[in-house]
């Protein structure tokens, strides 16, 4: 650990971590190399393309724009820590509505909108479009994705 | 229930791991001991280096080693598809706006970056080529020196790297009633797949083992043995799922660098491109078309007349293929008596383009068909109509002695334009737009896979193909499961690794369904033969007693499952059934194009536009495309590759393009500047029909798919916008700024005064 290097503490997934990280250090680059979760993905890292989206203390954020020292003692869900147990309605509908191509976005996709659903639990096409904005998805599966949320919306919301 | 079937739906093949963040691409792979590598970059397009000074950069803690030009060989080896022109390190000048000058190794990320911002490069910025017009100017410098290029080529003294005239009937003797001249641009564009390109290397076994995000492994295996001087064995790529390609991963870029390098320091190196890194490593040709076409009073296309210039990059790379082949079909998917193109691939001081979906195709329908709307116009025939007009039918020839028209092109325009409801009343401020596009297939090529029939009866099918989101791994699978009956639970799909699978030529011109789908219905027909023999030399019958239906075998009158004919057969020692299947395409000697295409994908785009004209600002109403696939081997699959085509050619109609400044610097370099279509720019209602003729030389009547989408994106939307202001754009992107301007220039021409019309009849 050199000089300006710090432990920090993450409940990541339900399971308490403590990380040793440098300050300019990304929430991303941590979960990444330091716990190991390559779930979330880097694309832009800068904030636009959504790869990188986790819930931290119940909002979704980039996590490349979280400072790791900023999440010290916060609560983090990524991809992985979606359906522990089995698949969640989310996942069975991206795979149903043909939502998933290379799946690079999918990750960050898939915590966002677990989060929407969260906040709206029953949304409309446009209200899933508006939520989901901030996610970019090249191979242009957008309105698979949107189906598929408002169709896990109706077969039971995120974690049912 | 999704029906699992070919023709269904079947889920995709490793869709679990992508949406559970299961999915290993190559930047998710933890290798031991690895070092970081950071590029050095500077700020200008061109410039010569004077010196690099890395003593400070080599002292930053955690730096392992810095390399520049002097670290590797001299001469400085060079790679590349079309022409041994890319350096693994700019040696002398960097080419343009983001070529490397060194490289800094460091134990991690953070020590890498430091170390590359503590490199001192000197250096002059001279005049570069950044533009079609700086590229074609008689006093511009040259991309390429003239050493690099033979001596008895013509064009070693100008930027026009190669050229091509294709052609057919007299243009000049044509007469026509109605003539159109004009001159259309299509943007500088760039791939932006979510997952930026990414390379590791490591030495292995007496050679080279390297990770990288690419589609074509084999054709990176071939070119570091080359490079590195070792048998193609020595070298090992393994290639996990590229997270989005569309062309942009194709060829090697990095790998010849962090091979050298890991060879170097004998430890594994790994390089992660930024996004902005990736804008500088891939982009699509930009062109500007000079097009005229002249028709019958009836609207019969009589000739066609093009000088096509191409603005490649600082390197080949693949892009005199893209531009060759993309003008050598000028005419589209219409027949035309009479057709001259000229095609200019010029070097410029850019970011080397490469493949790109469509390659060059949408880049050639943007003009042919902005002029087709033209001479509708004109003539006051339906745009449908004159298409109808001119589009060859099934057998008929588009480029004479080359492979007619292999699908019912018309039926796919007139399933279009009914979607989008052709010919119904519109509002005020709204139009629309139909346009074709055509992209000819590869044209040779091979590719090789093995088939194990485990002995349980599950299969384990090894083959090259990349899966870059197009799920070459679900319809593979399908095709086992269809010929033998093995459940797809059952089959295990092994790619991406040329220590264990065989040969493929490439993951391009979406060949992969007809190319490596048929090497699997071959492997599949070969171990259905062995399995056969075995079971009758086995039962002491006749192999012809013997018959096979998926999943069954039949001996007389008794029938049995495959794995209970293997457990006859093998007894106490267990055994497997192993074959190889392959597909091979070996073009033809004198062809210009190396061979005809091996099937043509076509598609038509329609769309309703909703235009503000206050703003110019305008939505999609409705977008319908229609593929001719000949048969899909997965609906979903299919018509989702579609469907994303067209939003990717959403992209580059209504929004994206890459802006260079006079010294050659992309000004828009990154997410925050450069946008793609989100979830906002989604048209109201969206649909893709797809035509399914079994008229394809793929299993079950196949052709490839999913580019088409994006063919003719642009001039069906341009039309629509058209309709609706009454203006008429010949420069991409469509934005709200440009349109509104349109209808702000009180001299603009009037649609119907486009071309120059005959008056003596």
């Amino acid at each position: 650990m050199s000089a300006r290097e710090r432990p920090i503490r993450l409940t990541v997934n339900g399971t308490d971590r403590t990380v040793v990280v440098a300050p300019s250090m990304t929430l991303l680059e941590v979960v990444r190399t330091g716990l190991q979760l390559t779930g979330s993905k880097e694309c832009c890292a800068e904030g636009e393309c959504g790869a990188c989206t986790m819930i931290l203390d119940g909002e979704s954020v980039n996590s490349c724009l979280v400072l790791a020292v900023e999440a010290d003692g916060s609560v983090v869900t990524t991809v992985e820590g979606l359906g522990a147990a089995g698949t969640t309605p989310l996942q069975e509908a991206f795979l149903a509505a043909g939502a998933v191509q290379c799946g690079f976005c999918i990750p960050g996709m898939m915590v966002a909108a677990s989060a929407l659903l969260e906040r709206v639990p029953q949304p409309s096409e446009s209200e899933v479009r508006e939520g989901l904005s901030g996610n970019l998805c090249r191979c242009g599966g957008y309105p698979r994705i949107c189906a598929a949320v408002v169709e896990a919306a109706r077969a039971g919301g995120p974690d049912a | 229930m999704l029906d699992r079937g070919v023709g269904g739906s079947a889920p995709r093949a490793g869709g679990l791991d992508r949406v559970t963040g299961a999915q290993r691409f190559t930047a998710d792979i933890a290798i031991d001991d690895v070092l970081h590598v950071a590029l050095v970059k500077l700020d200008c397009g061109r410039a010569v280096i004077e010196g690099i000074d890395t003593s400070t950069a080599e002292d930053v803690e955690g730096v392992v080693r810095v390399f520049t030009a002097e670290d590797f060989p001299h001469p400085m080896p060079r790679f590349g598809p079309r022409f041994a022109d890319r350096p693994v390190i700019a040696s002398g000048e960097t080419k343009y706006h983001g070529d490397p000058v060194a490289v800094v190794v460091g134990v991690s990320k953070e020590s890498a970056a430091k170390g590359a911002a503590a490199v001192r490069v000197q250096h002059v910025e001279v005049p570069g080529v950044y533009s079609i017009d700086d590229a074609l100017g008689p006093d511009s410098p040259l991309v390429v020196e003239k050493d690099l290029r033979p001596a008895d080529d013509p064009l070693r003294e100008t930027n026009v790297r190669e050229q091509w005239e294709w052609g057919w009937g007299d243009v000049d003797s044509t007469d026509a009633d109605l003539v159109i001249e004009e001159t259309y641009d299509f943007p500088m564009v760039t791939h932006f797949s979510i997952e930026p390109h990414a390379f590791i290397a490591a030495p292995e076994d007496g050679g080279v083992a390297v990770w990288s995000s690419i589609q074509h492994p084999y054709l990176l295996q071939r070119t570091l043995a080359q490079l590195l001087d070792l048998p193609i064995s020595k070298v090992r790529i393994r290639a996990p799922d590229p997270g989005g390609g569309f062309g942009g991963k194709g060829f090697p870029k990095y790998e010849p660098l962090v091979a050298m390098m890991a060879l170097a320091l004998d430890r594994p190196v790994r390089l992660v491109l930024t996004l902005e890194e990736t804008f500088q490593a891939v982009r699509r040709t930009n062109a500007r078309i000079h097009l005229r076409t002249g028709f019958a009073r009836d609207g019969e296309l009589l000739f066609l007349d093009a000088v096509d210039d191409f603005l490649m990059g600082a390197y080949a790379d693949i892009a005199p293929r893209v531009i060759g082949k993309s003008t050598y079909f000028a005419a589209g998917p219409y027949k035309v008596g009479a057709v001259r193109a000229l095609a200019r691939g010029l070097m410029s001081h850019t970011t080397p383009s490469t493949a790109f979906r469509g390659f060059g195709a949408p880049q050639i329908a943007w003009a042919l068909e902005s002029q087709m709307d033209a001479a509708a116009r004109a003539l006051e025939v339906d745009p449908v109509d004159i298409r109808l007009r001119n589009l060859a039918a099934p057998g008929e020839e588009i480029v004479p002695g080359d492979r007619p028209a292999d699908g019912d092109w018309r039926e796919s325009l007139r399933i279009a334009a009914g979607k989008v409801g052709w010919g119904e009343p519109l509002p005020v401020g709204h139009g629309r737009g139909i346009a074709v596009g055509l992209k000819a297939s590869a044209t040779a090529g091979a590719s090789y896979c093995i088939l194990r029939i485990l002995h349980d009866g599950s299969v384990s099918l090894i083959a090259g193909t990349s899966d870059m989101g197009q799920g070459a791994r679900t319809i593979l699978t399908q095709l086992v499961t269809e010929h033998l009956g093995v459940p797809m639970e059952q089959v295990a799909l092994v790619m991406g690794d040329t220590a264990v699978v065989p040969f493929d030529y490439s993951t391009s011109a979406s060949r992969s369904t007809v190319f490596m789908g048929s090497a699997v219905v071959d492997a599949c027909r070969r171990a259905i033969a062995d399995l056969i023999d075995l079971a009758a030399g086995h039962y002491g019958v006749p192999v012809a007693s013997i018959a096979f239906t998926p999943g069954q075998v039949l001996v007389g009158a008794t029938t049995k499952t495959i794995p209970e004919v293997l457990a006859d057969v093998f007894g106490a020692v267990p055994g497997e059934i192993i074959t190889s299947g392959s597909q091979r395409g070996e073009g033809v000697p004198g062809h210009p194009l190396g061979g005809p295409a091996a099937f043509y994908e076509f598609s038509c785009t329609a769309s309703e536009v909703a235009v503000d004209l206050e703003t110019g600002d305008f939505e999609l109403v409705k977008h319908v495309t229609v593929a001719d696939v000949g048969k899909a081997i997965n609906r979903q699959h299919v018509e989702m590759q579609d469907e994303g085509a067209a939003i990717m050619g959403l992209g580059h109609t209504l929004m994206e393009h890459l802006l260079l400044d006079d010294r050659g610097r992309i000004r828009n370099l990154g997410a925050l500047d450069y946008r793609i279509p989100t979830f906002k720019d989604l048209p109201s209602s969206m649909e893709s029909v797809l035509v399914e003729n079994g008229d394809g030389p793929g299993p079950g009547g196949s052709k490839g798919s999913g580019e088409g989408g994006l063919l003719a994106t642009s001039p069906a939307i341009a039309a629509a916008v058209s309709q609706a202001t009454g203006v008429v754009i010949r420069d991409l992107p469509l934005t709200p700024e440009r349109v509104w301007r349109a209808m702000q220039d009180d001299t603009r021409e009037s649609p119907e005064k486009e071309g120059t019309k005959r008056e003596d009849n």
